[in-house]
């Protein structure tokens, strides 16, 4: 968000309301922001990235430029390659490899119940963007999610089919303690 | 009515041991106005089901009606008139015939069915064009990526008054963006009262579906229903 801040900026000088509104524009309704603009406003102008005149005004109504370092510090940024760390994947394979080393547990079904939610979160952000088709921003930011949900599934295909090749923990053992729950199965076919 | 309903059926290729079961006991009902997804591994029974249900293979066991009719009932030129002019099919591997041009290939199931050429061509015409081939239309299959190919199966599985359009993997060669057109091509078929089912591995297209139905094994494991409103994914609305 301080990068995204600097780069509208980078245009020349604006207002606190009016930066707001625009990150906002740029960055749909994906991720939405309460007052942490202002916030970072702040932060950037102690750390004397940006400039305003008039320090009284509240953040809202004061008229911000970007300084020499904040021009040098937006132009780092955009070429440092980015943080490749994904907290939730790390969550789902932590669940699945320990799910792995548990007797009893349906591996296959499990994978199931995450592979059909994550399905689920994607129609969601599907519908999300095909309610706005004009919206090229928030389709850019929901296709980014999309594609991160999607790997996801696609790590759960191919942990279902390493298994089944490898002939793995494809039967739970009869006498589970732990037990996936059963699938929501709703009656097939007809209208919902 | 359901446009589709498939009745316990099952699938099976071969005799004794090397008997395959590609589909077990698979029911589902598809309406009109619906787009369903069927997503599973490879060899699940995907191409299996659809084959079926689009009458170009015949159930070992159960029954598949369609608009209420059992395929069973129905001669063989029965059969072949219904998937002329009621099904619209696109297949994993486009099947477009080498000797005719684009629009000739969009066209030919109209002019199989009786449609006077010019008209025929023009109903094709007017679905290259949604799909952005009008430029392409007089080349032959040899003469387009396979995307475009792709793209032409999908006009010939839409063009004229379908009643139920099956797909198999129908954006697999293309990128995201023609994919997520040829979906929404399937959806504003289906929109007009058509019901739809397409094959995918990707969850991404799955996502575009009213349905998912999740097939392992020639079985149906799982079923994602109905899609929630829009608002949802913003207002964290509890799950139904
Ligand atoms: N004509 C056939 N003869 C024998 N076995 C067959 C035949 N057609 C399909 N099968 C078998 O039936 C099973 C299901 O095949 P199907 O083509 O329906 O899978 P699929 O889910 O479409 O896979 P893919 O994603 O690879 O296209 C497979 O095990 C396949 O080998
Ligand atoms: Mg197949």
């Amino acid at each position: 968000m301080r990068h995204a801040l600097l780069a509208l900026l980078s245009d020349g000088p604006s207002y606190g309301w009016k930066l707001r509104q625009d990150f906002e524009a740029r960055t749909g309704e994906v991720w939405p922001v309460n007052g942490q603009v202002y916030t970072t406003l702040q932060r950037l102008e102690r750390d004397g990235l940006i400039e305003s005149d008039e320090a009284e005004a509240d953040g809202a109504q004061r008229r911000f430029q970007l300084t020499g370092d904040g021009r040098e510090e937006l132009g780092r940024w955009l070429q440092t390659p980015p943080a490749l760390g994904v907290p939730q994947r790390e969550d789902l394979v932590i669940k699945v490899m320990v799910a792995l080393g548990l007797t009893g547990v349906d591996v296959r079904a499990l994978l199931q119940v995450h592979r059909r939610y994550l399905v689920e979160v994607m129609r969601e952000y599907t519908r999300v963007t095909d309610a706005s088709p004009g919206d090229v921003n928030l389709a850019m930011v929901a296709d980014a999610e999309v594609f991160r949900l999607d790997a996801q599934v696609r790590w759960l295909d191919s942990v279902e089919a390493r298994l089944v090749e490898s002939g793995l923990q494809l039967q739970p053992a009869a006498d589970t303690s732990l037990r996936v729950l059963p699938h929501r199965r709703a009656k097939i076919g007809g209208p919902r | 009515m359901s446009v589709l309903e498939l009745r316990s059926v099952s699938r099976s290729y071969g005799q004794g041991a090397s008997k395959v079961a590609a589909l077990s006991d698979v029911s589902m009902a598809v309406e009109a106005g619906e787009l369903v997804a069927v997503m599973g591994s490879s060899g699940s029974g995907k191409s299996t089901l659809l084959t079926i249900a689009g009458t170009l293979e015949e159930a070992s066991e159960g029954e598949v009606l369609i608009d209420g009719v059992a395929v069973a009932t129905l001669s063989l030129d029965g059969r072949a008139a219904l998937r002329r002019r009621r099904v619209g099919y696109v297949f994993q591997d486009f099947n477009l015939l080498s000797g005719l041009t684009a629009v000739e290939n969009v066209a030919i199931p109209l002019e199989l069915d009786g449609q006077a050429r010019t008209s025929a061509h023009a109903a094709a015409m007017a679905v290259l064009d949604k799909l952005g081939l009008t430029a392409l239309a007089g080349r032959f299959p040899d003469e387009l990526s396979g995307g475009e190919r792709q793209r032409t199966a999908i006009a010939r599985a839409v063009v004229g008054e379908r009643r139920l359009l099956l797909a198999d993997e129908p954006t697999g060669a293309l990128d995201s963006l023609n994919g997520e057109a040829v979906l929404r091509l399937l959806r504003q078929a289906c929109r007009d009262g058509v019901a739809g089912v397409f094959v995918t591995h990707d969850g991404r297209l799955a996502s575009r579906a009213d349905r998912i139905i999740y097939l392992r094994d020639g079985h149906i494991i799982d079923e994602s229903p109905a899609m929630l409103g829009p608002e949802s994914l913003l207002t964290n609305d509890p799950r139904p």
